[in-house]
């Protein structure tokens, strides 16, 4: 499985210089002029991610999770989300390598071919890390309102939460 | 929203850690999470060059062109306020197939490098218009062809089947994502006044 991820970018690479050497472009000097739009956009962004990191940080370590979690156990009950995902559903929208220490600690308490393991699979693999995305995005260009950005993303992560329970549910325990 | 978001994070963690008795775990994560920023930061630095520089040569060759004439009906309906042939309609085509080849390190840069786009067609300034908040719940949501690290994760703790979530985490993004675009077009109508 990692041979089909480690033949895709190659692949691209492959693809993209075949492309400019039939076209007869000057491919190392327009590589480099592209490369060097790469350090402004970089520094851009730090702005918007030292403050996304540092408050999500902040809300991960001062047991707030935990709070939500049990404050939102009969609703999620309600909806069908298994308890022991509550913390990956909230987290996830902001929080990359959080909400992968928790998938980390759902399989090796439940193991992954679990029913919970198995949410928890979809649920990770078929949201992204929303807020991190919506800081990069409109950080790089320095854009202030975001309009309904926010409001959209959110409706569309909760899809992706509820719809992970549900075909789970259907395609390997219905 | 994002003033809002930050601000609340910030307030409820703070609250929540004087009632849980854990300031000082607050304290060391503000000074931790300044660092990890950067480190990210840091960490992207190299492929956001690469890929803004490979970017440039599959403008110059036609790669995006012909990836963009490929996209063209789905791409006019989802961003109606860019020119077809522009180059952030290319752009953004490049970070759509890179998003849906499961290459995140390469989508994000080019991402970049679309808004950056974007905004120079249509001089924007500070207010994001419609195109480019589709743009961005696109890249929110994750359709991905294959979800390799997950397979990867699964496999380590010693699944049976690691891929055997594929279908499910299709239908989940691909609903995600239809209900991303509805609810995205619906809002934009509501704030019309802003775009």
């Amino acid at each position: 499985m990692d041979s089909i991820g480690s033949l895709v970018l190659p692949s691209v690479v492959f693809l993209i210089i075949i492309f400019g050497f039939t076209k007869k472009v000057r491919l190392f000097d327009t590589f480099i002029e592209g490369a060097k739009d790469g350090i402004k956009s970089t520094l851009l962004i730090i702005p918007p991610l030292v403050g996304l990191i540092v408050s999500i940080n902040m809300i991960k370590s001062s047991g707030a999770l935990d709070m939500f979690t049990s404050a939102l156990a009969p609703l999620a009950n309600m909806m069908g989300i298994p308890d022991k995902t509550i913390p990956l559903v909230l987290l996830r929208p902001i929080s990359g390598s959080g909400s992968m220490a928790i998938i980390n600690n759902l399989f090796s308490q439940f193991g992954p071919d679990s029913f919970v393991g198995k949410v928890a699979s979809t649920m990770m693999g078929s949201t992204e890390t929303t807020f991190y995305a919506i800081a990069v995005y409109y950080g790089s260009i320095n854009i202030k309102n975001t309009r309904h950005t926010v409001p959209a993303a959110l409706c569309a992560d909760l899809t992706g939460f509820l719809i992970s329970v549900l075909s789970v549910k259907l395609l390997f325990f219905g | 929203m994002m003033n809002r978001i930050f601000g609340a994070l910030i307030v409820v963690s703070i609250v929540c850690a004087i009632m849980t008795g854990r300031l000082e775990d607050v304290s060391n994560a503000i000074l931790s999470g300044a660092t990890e920023a950067i480190q990210l930061v840091f960490s992207l630095f190299g492929m956001m060059c690469f890929w803004t520089g490979m970017m440039k040569i599959a403008d110059k060759g036609g790669a995006t062109t012909l990836l963009a004439k490929f996209l063209s009906p789905a791409i006019g309906y989802l961003f109606p306020d860019y020119k077809k042939s522009g180059r952030a309609i290319k752009t953004i085509c490049m970070n759509l197939v890179a998003n849906f080849l499961g290459l995140g390190n390469a989508a994000t840069p080019i991402g970049i490098t679309a808004m950056k786009e974007m905004q120079r067609e249509k001089q924007l300034k500070g207010v994001a218009d419609n195109s480019m908040v589709m743009f961005v719940v696109f890249n929110t949501a994750s359709v991905q062809l294959i979800p390799t690290s997950m397979a990867v994760l699964r496999k380590a703790h010693g699944s049976v089947s690691p891929f055997d979530v594929m279908p499910a985490v299709w239908i989940s993004s691909i609903a995600a994502l239809a209900v991303g675009i509805t609810v995205a077009k619906i809002l934009e109508k509501r704030k019309k006044s802003l775009g």
